[in-house]
């Protein structure tokens, strides 16, 4: 039982990047395992990103029934636990996203396999492959183990290349479901999705977050990242606060981002926010106290306004220098 | 429309401790370290009293360890849990074993609603609430959350985010997902996990720390609950991560676009 599975997802009919780099991250697993990957896709009418998955190489395992429809953990997990069981995967995987994160540790309850959330990084081979992973909001990195038939986990995408097409096309498997939409116990109600043109925060080259140093005027955040073409981040403190939707909040429990550049403005430096950030390539701290921990974190720190700092970075920006 | 909850009060590493890794990376430095309830669960409890404070009830407050989780066991009765029960342990654990001895104790105790902390800060693996949930055959709402600030007024009246409906049986739930907000509705008895901003805890009153040394704290074994207690995730090293490189400081925004733009190149 030496395959791996990575549970794919799609929005609106593409598939997610943070589900590309879960693939990358299965074809690595499937080679240091020795095993064969397998892909799950599952939802509603999703025969278009199923047919884009073929293009990975491996089976494609797709679940295309309603009561799939919203990613209900009690429906979704017993699906993909039975494509686990189909696939003879001994290795259940995908991305830490809100869904994977939901649904991955039931599915794996069912498998009667222990999980690694948030992995980093693989270490070993066969069966003693190890699991590195963050703990206590990323200040340790353990290697750890798991001892059960079926072993789970998710993949921080930021940590991953996303995997490229492969050479010839895999299968497709249309998987029956025999979940009875009308005996859950969970019932979806609505979704106030928060849309935007930027770009995903977790995706993005450029992160400009704002923190309690904004009082709660985002404009000069959101024009800096405007004028970068990134996305805009947020400390918890400004989402707390209301200022900005929870979908903003970078930190040890929201969003971890790992762009090439990250501007921190009117944000302390806690270490839940370090979490979140402290990959990315370059970072930038405007605050006005001297002190702030950020500091500690930031390759360029700038004492400074951020109503007045940030406006004149824009400008020069857009100028082009 | 009465409501037994069962809450979970994990005993985890002050965040605000500095958090070392011990030279042969077999476990954390302890010494000097600050121990406190695991701020997810202090959510939960604190969502638990709110539920029984609207509808009734009663609210078990759970922790597994030794003798010093009897600390976090009292500070969610001091905020005014009813009971409270230690599973005592003192080995390491995993959410496999965490969630099988959670299941037993529903077994004992029936709630209606277990809550739980979507993670504890420590091991950071956010699978126990989801496991016990599969375990137990009961629907689950990870990350609840909702849509009124905790600026708002229903945050300063207490009221609970988790809604329960009229008829008592069901309870709706608001979850931070990526992309925002989604609304699910639980039958119960169901499994939910808290988010930050589902409420702002209360601090224990002095009567309800007086209170708190006369209610039940019963003491079982783990042992004695016929779960397999040996953990099926181990941790075989741990390590810290790489240090970023001092930075520096720079004096304008001027200095600072040079420097992005012909030093890191990022712009």
């Amino acid at each position: 039982m030496s395959n791996v599975l990575i549970v794919v997802e799609q929005h609106a009919g593409t598939v997610k990047k943070a589900s590309l780099a879960a693939i990358g991250a299965g074809r690595e697993l499937a080679a240091r395992v020795g095993g064969e990957l397998h892909l799950a896709l599952l939802g509603q009418g999703i025969a278009a990103p199923a047919e884009a998955l073929r293009a990975y190489g491996a089976t494609v395992h797709v679940a295309d029934h309603p009561a799939l429809a919203h990613g209900l953990a009690e429906a979704a997990a017993p699906v993909l636990a039975a494509i686990a069981r189909a696939s003879g995967a001994g290795w259940v995987g995908g991305a830490a996203t809100s869904s994977g994160k939901d649904v991955l540790p039931r599915a794996a309850a069912l498998l009667e396999a222990g999980m690694a959330t948030e992995v980093l990084a693989f270490a070993g081979e066969g069966a003693a492959v190890l699991f590195r992973r963050p703990m206590w909001a990323g200040n340790v990195v353990a290697d750890v183990e798991i001892s059960t038939a079926v072993k789970a986990f998710t993949i921080r995408p930021t940590e991953f290349a996303a995997a490229g097409p492969a050479v010839a096309p895999g299968a497709l498997v249309q998987v029956a479901v025999g979940v009875d939409a009308a005996a859950l116990k969970t019932r979806f109600v609505a979704f106030a999705e928060v849309k935007s043109e930027r770009p995903e925060l977790t995706e993005a080259r450029v992160v400009v977050s704002g923190g309690r140093g904004t009082k709660g005027d985002f404009k000069p955040v959101e024009a800096l990242a405007d004028a970068l073409k990134g996305a805009v981040g947020a400390s918890r403190a400004a989402v707390d606060a209301g200022w900005v939707p929870n979908d903003w909040q970078v930190g040890q429990t929201g969003k971890v981002v790992a762009p090439e550049l990250y501007v921190a403005a009117g944000i302390s430096g806690a270490i839940q926010h370090l979490a979140g950030m402290k990959g990315a390539k370059v970072i930038v701290a405007v605050n006005k106290d001297p002190e702030a921990p950020i500091f500690a974190v930031a390759d360029y720190g700038l004492v400074a306004d951020l109503t007045k700092a940030l406006p004149e970075l824009t400008a020069k920006v857009k100028a082009g220098g | 429309m009465a409501l037994k909850i069962l809450v979970t009060a994990k005993r985890v590493e002050d965040p605000e401790s500095k958090i070392r890794v011990k030279p042969d990376g077999s476990g954390i430095v302890t010494d000097g370290v600050n121990y406190k309830l695991n701020p997810f669960d202090e959510i939960a409890v604190e969502e638990a009293l709110r539920l029984k404070e609207a509808h009734g009830g009663e609210v078990v407050v759970a922790s597994i360890g030794g003798d010093k989780s009897q600390t976090e066991l009292r500070a969610a009765l001091a905020m005014g849990a009813d009971r409270g029960v230690l599973l005592r342990h003192d080995g390491a654990l995993d959410p496999v074993v965490v969630s099988a001895l959670l299941a037993k104790l529903v077994e004992q105790e029936k709630p209606d609603l277990v809550l739980l902390g979507k993670q504890s800060i420590d091991d950071d693996q956010n699978q126990v609430g989801q496991y016990l949930a599969a375990r137990l055959g009961w629907p689950q709402a990870t990350f609840a959350s909702k849509t009124d600030s905790l600026e708002s007024e229903a945050e300063q009246k207490k009221q609970p985010g988790v809604k329960l409906a009229a008829d008592g049986k069901a309870l709706t739930v608001v979850r931070e997902v990526d992309g925002g907000l989604e609304t699910l509705e639980l039958s119960l008895p169901a499994v939910i996990t808290c988010d930050l901003r589902l409420n702002k805890p209360r601090f224990a009153s002095l009567p309800g720390i007086m209170k708190a040394k006369k209610k039940e704290l019963k003491d079982v074994p783990a042992a004695s609950l016929g779960v397999e207690l040996a953990p099926r995730v181990v941790v075989k090293a741990l390590a810290e991560p790489p240090k970023r490189k001092g930075g520096v400081k720079v004096a304008d925004v001027e200095e600072l676009f040079r420097k992005l733009r012909d030093e890191a190149k990022v712009l």
